[in-house]
C-alpha cells in the first residue's frame, strides 16, 4: 500500500515536472503565451489569430489551473470543441494534440500493442539466448565456443541499433527479400503469423543487442557461483550436474540479471525508441520523439507518464521476483 | 559527433550492401539525370497499378481547410478540386493557373475588389451529389475559424471583406452561410468580396481552402479523418500517424477534368517512416515516392551522384526558396546603408552555397527571387556571380563611406540544430573578417528561432543581432507568394514570429499595393521585380543560395515531371506505375 502511494506521489511529480519544463522554463526565459501559442499557429497568422488560439489552448491562465485542468481531465475526463461538435474525451484524458487535435489516450494504447509486442518478443529472446549462451560460455570456459560467443557479444554491446537495423533491412529486406520492409506491423489479434512474421527482424537486431549484455553477466556470475563452496557440496552430496548447474549455480546468478532484466524491459516499454525509429514502427518511443520534436506537450506528458509508470510497475515486478529467485529475501 | 558517424557509416554501409545497380529498368526505357526537370519522363497513359508514398513526417492535417505544407497541396489534388490549380505541366508551363473547378480563371471587377468565378457542370462529390457554389463558400468560411483549424493558411481571412465573421460553427444563419465576403447567385456562380484590391487573387483561388466541403459532412477537426472527395481518388481507409489508402472515386469523370490523369488504381501513403529507410526502399524499387520532396539524405546524395547507374534516377528540381542573411537597420551600424553594402559585398558567396552543400544544394543567389518566379529580375547588380569569393576592395571603400575603415563588430544569428546554417554563420565569419568585419555568432534553438529570437525586433535590438541568417520558400510560385511575408513592413509583429526579419521600406510598400491593383499579369510581374531590386538596392537583404533539391525517380515510374509551380515536387497526380 505504502509503495502505490508513492507509486502515484511520483507519477504526480514527474507531471509537474513536466508541465514547468514546457511551461515555466520558457516564461522564465521571457516568452509570453501568445509566443507560446504562435508554435501551433500557420506562419501567417495575425495578432489577433495567435491570441485566440492562446485562449483556446488555456495559456493566459496561471499555471496552477492549467495543471489542475489537466489534473482533472485525467480523473474526470474532459470536453472539447471539434467546431461544429464538442467531444467527451473520457478519462483517463491526457489532453488533445496541439498540432494534429487528436486524443493523446486512443493514440498511447495504439502505439503501445506495437511497443509491447516489439518489447516483450525481443526480451524473450535475448533473456533465453544471453542467459542460455552465458551459461555455457562459463561452463566451457576457454574453448572456441566461449570465445566466438565473447566475441560476437562484444560485437552486439558495440553495434547501435540504427547500424544493425539499416543494414538488417538492407540485405533482408530490401536485397534478398526475405523479411517484409520496414513500417510492416500486424496487430497480434489480426493474425499471429504475421504479426510474429513482420516483428522478426526488429525482434533480432533489439534482442542482440541486450543478449550480449545479458550474456557476459551471466557468465560472470556462472564463473563466479560454480566456485562456491556451495556447489562443490552439491556435487559431493552426489547431484546430478544438470541439477547442480540449473537449480544451484543458476539460480544464484539469476538475482542480478533479473534486476537489470526488470529495468530494461520496464524503460523499453516506455519506447524503444532507436529500434522503432529505425524500423519505423509505429510505437511509443517514435511518438515520444515526434511528440518533443513538434513541442506538443499533452503527446510529451502522456508518453512521459506513460513511461514512468512502466518503470515504477517493473521496479515492483522485480522486488518480488527476488524473493523467488533468493530464498533470503522475503517479502512483507 | 560519434554517433552521427557511426550513423553515416550505418547508412553508408546499408546502402552498399543494396547493391548497386539494384534497380533495373522495368520496361527499358533510358532514363538520364534531370530527366524530369523541364519535361515529362517516361510520359504514358497506362492506367492501373498502385502507387507507394511514405512521408518521413505526420501528416499533421489532410483536411484541405487546415493544411499548409507544399507536398500536401500537391497531394490534396487527388482528392479535391480547388477553383483553380498550378497546370500539370512541366517546366515554365507548370508556373500558369488553369481553371480546375471553375470555368475560367476568376473574372475581376470593381477594380479587382471582386472575384467571380462559374463551376463547371457535372461534378460530384464521392457519394454522387452535385457540387454547388454554397459547398465552395462553405470551405472557404470553415477555413477562416482559426480556433479550429489554427494550421492553414490567412490569406483569405486578410484580403475578404468579411466584417467580423469568424466561423461557420458561429454563425447564426440556418445554413452556416452567413458571410458577406462571399455570394452565391446561383447553384454554379461564387463571388468574392475583397476589403482590399486583390489582383493576384487567383493564386488563393488555387489554394486548397477552396475545395468544396458538404455541410453536412463537416466534422470539424475531425474532417481530416475522411475528407469528402471531388477527384479522382477518395479515401479507403485512414490510420491516423500510420497510413492511409485511396481508391478510385467512381463519381469524378475525366471528362470535366483535363489536368489530371490519374493512372494508378490505387494509392498507399505510409507516415512516420524513418528518411534512411526511405532512401533505402527508393533505391530499391519497394517505394515509388518520398511524398515530403525534402530529397534524398546526405549519405545517399553522395552515393547516387558518385554511381552514374544511380545518378540518372535523379532529379536536381529547385525550389521557391532562398537561403539569406538579413541585415537588421535597428542594429548600429546597419542603419547606415555602406555599413550594409560592405558586407554583401565582403561576403564570400561560393562558401555560402558550398555551406548549402554545393551545386547540389542550389546555385549563388543573385535576387531575392529565384529565377523561376514571374518576374524575378536577372541582373547580378552586386556582381555576385563574377566575384563569387567576395570583393574586398570595393567592400573597404563601402566601409570608408560608412565611417567605419577599419570594420566594426556585430553578432549573427543561426540556428543550433542546422550545420548547413552554422557552416554558413562560420564562412561569413571568416569573409567578413578580411575587411575588419568581426563577428560573433550566437546559436538559438531552430524550434523557436522565429518566435522568441531572430523574428522578434525587441530581441535583434536588446542582443544586437546585426545579421540573421534565415531561409524563406514561397506559399507559391509568383511574386506576391514569394516576397510579401518577407518585405511588407506591415506583416512585422512586435511580438515576433515574424517571417519579415526587419525589411520596412515605404517604397516597396506603395509597390505591393500598386502591384495588388495591376490585374495585367505582365505588367503586376514587372513590379515584383522593381520591389525585389529595391530591396537589394537598400542591402538588407543578402541573398545567398536558391536552393535545388535531389529528388530519386525510381526507373519503373512512368510520366514523371517536377512541376515548377507547385514549387520543385514531382507532379503526384500525373504519375503512373505501369
Amino acid at each position: 500500500m505504502r509503495r502505490l502511494v508513492a507509486a502515484v506521489l511520483m507519477l504526480v511529480v514527474v507531471s509537474m515536472v513536466t508541465f514547468a519544463i514546457f511551461f515555466l522554463v520558457p516564461r522564465l526565459a521571457g516568452a509570453t503565451p501568445e509566443d507560446l501559442a504562435s508554435r501551433y499557429a500557420g506562419r501567417t497568422a495575425d495578432q489577433q489569430q495567435i491570441r485566440e488560439l492562446t485562449e483556446k489552448l488555456g495559456f493566459y491562465d496561471p499555471l496552477y489551473v492549467q495543471y489542475g485542468r489537466f489534473a482533472k481531465g485525467l480523473v474526470l475526463g474532459a470536453d472539447y470543441s471539434t467546431g461544429p461538435t464538442t467531444e467527451h474525451c473520457p478519462a483517463p484524458c491526457f489532453g488533445y494534440s496541439f498540432i494534429t487535435h487528436n486524443p493523446v489516450w486512443p493514440d498511447l494504447v495504439d502505439r503501445m500493442q506495437v511497443t509491447l509486442s516489439l518489447a516483450l518478443g525481443a526480451a524473450v529472446i535475448w533473456l533465453v539466448g544471453g542467459v542460455a549462451v552465458g551459461v555455457l560460455s562459463a561452463l566451457r570456459r576457454g574453448t572456441v565456443f566461449d570465445r566466438v560467443a565473447m566475441a560476437t557479444a562484444l560485437a552486439g554491446v558495440s553495434l547501435p541499433i540504427f547500424f544493425t537495423g539499416l543494414l538488417s533491412l538492407s540485405v533482408f529486406s530490401y536485397t534478398l527479400h526475405w523479411f517484409p520492409p520496414g513500417g510492416s506491423f500486424t496487430p497480434f489479434t489480426e493474425n499471429p503469423a504475421t504479426w510474429a512474421y513482420d516483428l522478426t527482424l526488429p525482434w533480432i537486431t533489439l534482442a542482440f543487442l541486450y543478449a550480449a549484455g545479458y550474456a557476459r553477466l551471466t557468465r560472470a556470475g556462472m564463473l563466479e557461483t560454480m566456485n562456491e563452496d556451495f556447489i562443490r557440496t552439491a556435487r559431493a552430496k552426489g547431484l546430478p550436474e544438470r541439477t547442480v548447474v540449473v537449480t544451484h549455480g543458476l539460480r544464484a546468478t539469476m538475482t542480478p540479471v533479473l534486476t537489470l532484466f526488470g529495468l530494461d524491459l520496464g524503460l523499453l516499454l516506455g519506447g524503444a525508441v532507436l529500434t522503432e525509429s529505425t524500423y519505423s514502427l509505429p510505437g511509443i518511443g517514435k511518438y515520444a520523439i515526434d511528440a518533443v520534436t513538434n513541442n506538443d506537450l499533452p503527446k510529451v506528458l502522456g508518453v512521459t507518464m506513460l513511461g514512468a509508470c512502466f518503470i515504477i510497475v517493473a521496479n515492483l515486478i522485480v522486488d518480488v521476483l527476488y524473493a523467488v529467485t533468493d530464498p533470503r529475501v522475503r517479502l512483507g | 559527433m560519434r554517433r552521427k558517424g557511426l550513423l553515416a557509416a550505418g547508412i553508408a554501409l546499408a546502402l552498399v550492401t543494396s547493391g548497386c545497380g539494384a534497380v533495373d529498368p522495368a520496361d527499358g526505357t533510358d532514363s538520364v539525370a534531370n530527366g524530369g526537370v523541364g519535361k515529362v519522363h517516361n510520359p504514358s497513359d497506362t492506367k492501373g497499378g498502385t502507387l507507394r508514398m511514405a512521408n518521413s513526417g505526420d501528416w499533421y492535417s489532410l483536411d484541405p481547410g487546415d493544411t499548409y505544407y507544399g507536398y500536401s497541396w500537391d497531394f490534396v489534388r487527388f482528392y479535391g478540386r480547388a477553383l483553380v490549380m498550378f497546370d500539370t505541366q512541366p517546366g515554365e508551363a507548370g508556373t500558369k493557373l488553369v481553371p480546375d473547378l471553375a470555368e475560367t480563371l476568376g473574372v475581376p471587377s470593381d477594380g479587382a475588389k471582386t472575384w467571380t468565378y462559374k463551376l463547371k457542370a457535372g461534378v460530384k462529390f464521392e457519394d454522387g451529389t452535385p457540387v454547388t457554389s454554397k459547398d465552395v463558400k462553405y470551405a472557404v468560411e470553415r477555413s477562416l475559424d482559426k480556433k479550429t483549424f489554427p494550421s492553414g493558411p490567412t490569406y483569405f481571412g486578410d484580403v475578404l471583406d468579411t466584417q467580423g465573421y469568424t466561423s461557420p460553427y458561429q454563425d447564426s444563419d440556418p445554413e452556416k452561410l452567413g458571410l458577406k465576403a462571399i455570394e452565391t447567385p446561383d447553384e454554379r456562380t461564387v463571388v468574392f468580396k475583397l476589403k482590399v484590391p486583390f489582383s493576384a487573387f487567383d493564386y488563393l483561388a488555387m489554394q486548397p481552402a477552396t475545395i468544396p466541403v458538404p455541410r453536412a459532412k463537416d466534422t470539424g477537426t475531425k474532417y481530416k479523418e475522411h475528407p469528402v472527395s471531388t477527384g479522382p481518388y477518395k479515401f479507403e481507409t485512414n490510420e491516423l500517424g500510420k497510413r492511409f489508402t485511396l481508391v478510385r472515386n467512381d463519381n469524378w469523370s475525366a471528362a470535366n477534368d483535363p489536368h489530371r490523369k490519374a493512372l494508378p488504381d490505387r494509392i498507399e501513403v505510409s507516415l512516420n517512416v524513418s528518411a534512411d529507410d526511405i532512401d533505402a526502399r527508393l533505391l530499391s524499387g519497394d517505394l515509388d515516392i518520398d511524398v515530403a520532396n525534402t530529397g534524398v539524405q546526405a549519405a545517399t546524395q553522395g552515393k547516387v551522384l558518385a554511381d552514374p547507374a544511380q545518378k540518372k534516377y535523379t532529379d536536381s528540381a529547385a525550389l521557391p526558396r532562398l537561403w539569406y542573411t538579413h541585415l537588421s537597420t535597428s542594429v548600429a551600424p546597419f542603419d547606415n546603408i555602406h555599413c550594409r553594402k560592405a558586407v554583401l559585398l565582403a561576403a564570400d558567396h561560393d562558401s555560402y552555397l558550398r555551406a548549402y552543400g554545393g551545386d547540389a544544394g542550389g546555385e549563388i543567389a543573385t535576387s531575392i527571387m529565384p529565377p523561376q518566379v514571374p518576374g524575378a529580375p536577372k541582373n547580378d547588380p552586386y556582381s555576385f556571380k563574377a566575384k563569387k569569393n567576395g570583393d574586398v576592395e570595393a567592400a573597404k571603400k563601402e566601409l570608408a563611406e560608412c565611417g567605419k575603415p577599419g570594420g566594426f563588430e556585430t553578432n549573427m544569428s543561426y540556428r543550433t540544430e542546422r550545420p548547413k546554417e552554422k557552416a554558413l554563420a562560420e564562412a561569413m565569419q571568416q569573409s567578413l573578417g578580411k575587411v575588419g568585419i568581426k563577428l560573433t555568432l550566437k546559436g538559438y534553438p531552430q524550434g523557436d528561432y522565429f518566435k522568441l529570437y531572430a523574428g522578434k525586433p525587441d530581441f535583434v535590438k536588446q542582443e544586437g543581432l546585426g545579421l540573421l541568417a534565415g531561409g524563406w520558400q514561397a506559399d507559391w510560385v509568383d511574386g506576391f507568394g514569394f516576397l510579401q511575408q518577407i518585405v511588407d513592413s506591415r506583416v512585422i509583429r512586435a511580438t515576433g514570429g515574424n517571417n519579415n526579419l526587419g525589411v520596412a521600406l515605404p517604397k516597396v510598400d506603395a509597390l505591393l499595393d500598386q502591384a495588388l491593383l495591376e490585374t495585367d499579369t505582365a505588367k503586376r510581374n514587372d513590379l515584383w521585380g522593381q520591389i525585389d531590386r529595391t530591396v537589394m538596392d537598400e542591402a538588407l537583404i543578402l541573398p545567398g543560395v536558391w536552393a535545388k533539391v535531389l529528388l530519386y525517380r525510381p526507373a519503373h515510374l512512368k510520366n514523371i515531371y517536377v512541376n515548377e509551380g507547385l514549387g520543385g515536387y514531382y507532379d503526384f497526380v500525373q504519375i503512373g506505375v505501369k
